[in-house]
């Protein structure tokens, strides 16, 4: 199913690149960290106080965290599924090494041209099927973040109950770092990761008008445009 | 050949001072719930109890307030203080003993010149700055007794943030340089009875646990026996149903206040503390601090006065930030910044695209993975 960059010949106007297991966990972690925010926010500063005469009233902290745990369990869902194809399953696109462009030379010839279109040192954008160089080490930033809240998340959740699962894998941090900190650094990292949400969604929006690939419309699609003319130009070069 | 006091066991003393089968069973019942056992253990722990020889007791106190000795001198469960004071034999505790200089010292000595004879129990912080100069009795600095009391003590428990995990002395910046039990001798036997002051329910009951099983009771990763720390305040709290409902105080005196709703606004530490202080209560089972209408503070977490701080705040102040900048206005002026600074960008972009439109020719494809 996955179509791979070698059957493009320079015909092709469009690209088959992110596939199903990217298109859908990129859109379950979108709704699961808006909810997961939302709920985890009024967790920690219960902001609105529901009438307990309402239907929900009686137990509305409790629905909250119900909602927030069930989310979290999908969100974690969500990351393995993406592990397993960044790793195993996926296309060149889905793969951990656009995480880390900075490891090759070229990589990181890609990493400096991104800076500079984004500085405006350097007029033209770059032109990628995958991630840009710059974009792919932000998800890298991102993705540690993730697996840092996952793991404050689950330690957290563990101390409600010694003995549980949660509380098997995570004790041992609380050597390290107090129960209360824990807390507050699973608070920032919501704030890091809506600052990025804001940066990523307005990345997408500048780089689908500069580079008119159809970059929006790829992520509920999977298909972005080269541009086959150009393209034939620079393998004649 | 004539007893002596340690010849006798515990059930032959309670008899002579004349406390009733009914209230050492009502005793042994309340320690076999308070350790959370089953309730036909009751039998177990009255047969264990009855036959025990008076364990020797001696009672340290180093930098400490005495609070965990006013907790033991207000014990008045089912006949506990008459368990603790007269029958198990303290036999040296500087507080309450009629004794004083050489002969206190000498009380100590013997009490604990067999070695792995006796119990140990200890309040109050250790200081090892200076030489250990900032607590000295009797010319010996708390280090000095405490790694010989401790290191030849049966097992040592420990009454108390402070000698379990040098609360209240060692708030930054730990002026004394003190440290818990555990840390001032390491590798010796300390069962930690966190607290500001401990309950002394808890005491009773890890001894009773110890004279029934033969050994110390099963502890977390903070050496905090799991019958009395095993949960968190906030899971056993009387004013729970008003989390789940959402029903906070949101001010002191306030209506939510005043109903007993939940104090999670106000900063109480039930969610990051492990006591069981709801359950076994405080002044003849009377009251707790929650129920009183006063957030708990974590006393009884490892630090506590340093982390569980702010007192009236839900999260810690954000280390190299001012006290007012919550970590949500952090956020918040984090996420503000880069909104802001991606508007702009986005501003600058349309302006270069209007200034200096992009020319296809302009476009290179780099990726090889397209060929």
């Amino acid at each position: 199913m996955a179509v791979s960059g070698k059957t493009i010949t320079g015909q092709t106007g469009r690209i088959y690149v992110w596939e199903i297991p990217v298109r859908l966990t990129h859109w379950i972690n979108v709704l699961a960290i808006v909810v997961l925010s939302f709920t985890g926010y009024y967790i920690g500063n219960p902001y609105v106080s529901a009438s307990p005469r309402e239907w929900f009233g009686a137990y509305f902290m409790g629905t909250i965290r119900f909602v927030h745990f069930t989310a979290a369990y999908i969100f974690i869902g969500s990351i393995a599924l993406r592990t397993y194809w960044g790793f195993i399953g996926g296309n060149q696109w889905a793969s951990w090494r656009a995480l880390i462009p900075f490891i090759t030379p070229e990589g990181r010839g890609k990493l400096k041209h991104a800076l500079q279109y984004y500085t405006f040192l350097r007029r033209e954008p770059p032109v990628i099927l995958g991630h840009n160089a710059l974009a792919g080490f932000t998800y890298a930033l991102i993705v540690l973040l993730y697996f840092l809240q996952i793991f404050t998340g689950g330690a957290l959740y563990g101390t409600v109950e010694p003995g549980s699962f949660w509380w098997t894998l995570t004790h041992w941090v609380f050597n390290i770092v107090s129960l209360q900190h824990l807390r507050l650094i699973h608070h920032l990292i919501m704030w890091f990761l809506i600052a990025f949400a804001l940066q990523h969604v307005y990345s997408a929006f500048l780089v689908d008008v500069e580079e008119a690939n159809g970059l929006l419309s790829s992520i509920f699609s999977g298909w972005k445009f080269i541009i086959p003319d150009k393209h034939r130009k620079d393998k004649a070069e | 050949m004539c007893k002596t006091p340690l010849d006798h066991t515990l059930g032959e003393i309670l008899t002579r001072k004349g406390i009733s089968r009914r209230s050492f069973m009502k005793f042994c019942g309340a320690m076999t719930a308070a350790l959370a056992l089953p309730a036909h253990y009751t039998e177990r722990v009255a047969a264990a109890v009855s036959a025990a020889k008076k364990p020797v007791l001696v009672w340290l106190e180093f930098q400490d307030c005495a609070g965990n000795t006013e907790s033991l001198l207000r014990a008045s469960s089912p006949t506990a203080a008459e368990i603790i004071l007269d029958v198990l034999s303290v036999d040296y505790h500087e507080t309450i003993m009629a004794a004083a200089g050489h002969q206190a010292e000498a009380a100590l000595k013997q009490a604990t010149a067999e070695k792995g004879s006796y119990l140990v129990v200890v309040e109050g912080s250790i200081p090892t700055k200076d030489g250990g100069i900032y607590c000295t009795i009797g010319g010996r600095t708390a280090l000095d007794i405490a790694q010989e009391i401790c290191g030849n003590a049966l097992a040592t428990i420990t009454c108390g943030t402070c000698s379990a995990y040098c609360g209240l002395p060692a708030a930054a910046p730990n002026p004394t340089g003190a440290v818990g039990v555990t840390d001032a001798v390491p590798g010796i036997t300390v069962i930690n009875l966190p607290g500001c002051p401990m309950n002394v329910v808890n005491l009773t009951a890890t001894i009773v646990h110890y004279l029934t099983f033969g050994e110390l009771p099963p502890t977390d990763q903070f050496g905090r026996p799991f019958f009395a720390y095993g949960s968190k305040i906030h899971n056993d709290c009387e004013r729970r149903p008003h989390f789940d409902a959402g029903q906070f105080v949101e001010e002191w005196g306030d209506g939510g206040h005043r109903a007993g709703w939940c104090l999670y606004k106000m900063g109480c530490k039930g969610p990051a503390t492990y006591h069981n202080c709801a359950l076994v209560r405080w002044n003849e089972e009377t009251s707790w601090p929650i129920h009183a209408g006063h957030g708990c503070v974590g006393c009884s977490e490892p630090n506590f006065w340093d982390t569980m701080t702010p007192i009236y705040r839900r999260l810690p102040k954000v280390p190299g930030f001012g006290i007012e900048a919550t970590a949500d206005k952090i956020g918040l002026g984090v996420a503000a910044t880069v909104g802001g600074a991606f508007a702009l960008h986005g501003v600058a972009s349309a302006v270069r695209a209007k200034v200096q439109p992009l020319q296809k020719s302009q476009i290179i494809v780099d990726e090889e993975d397209a060929s």
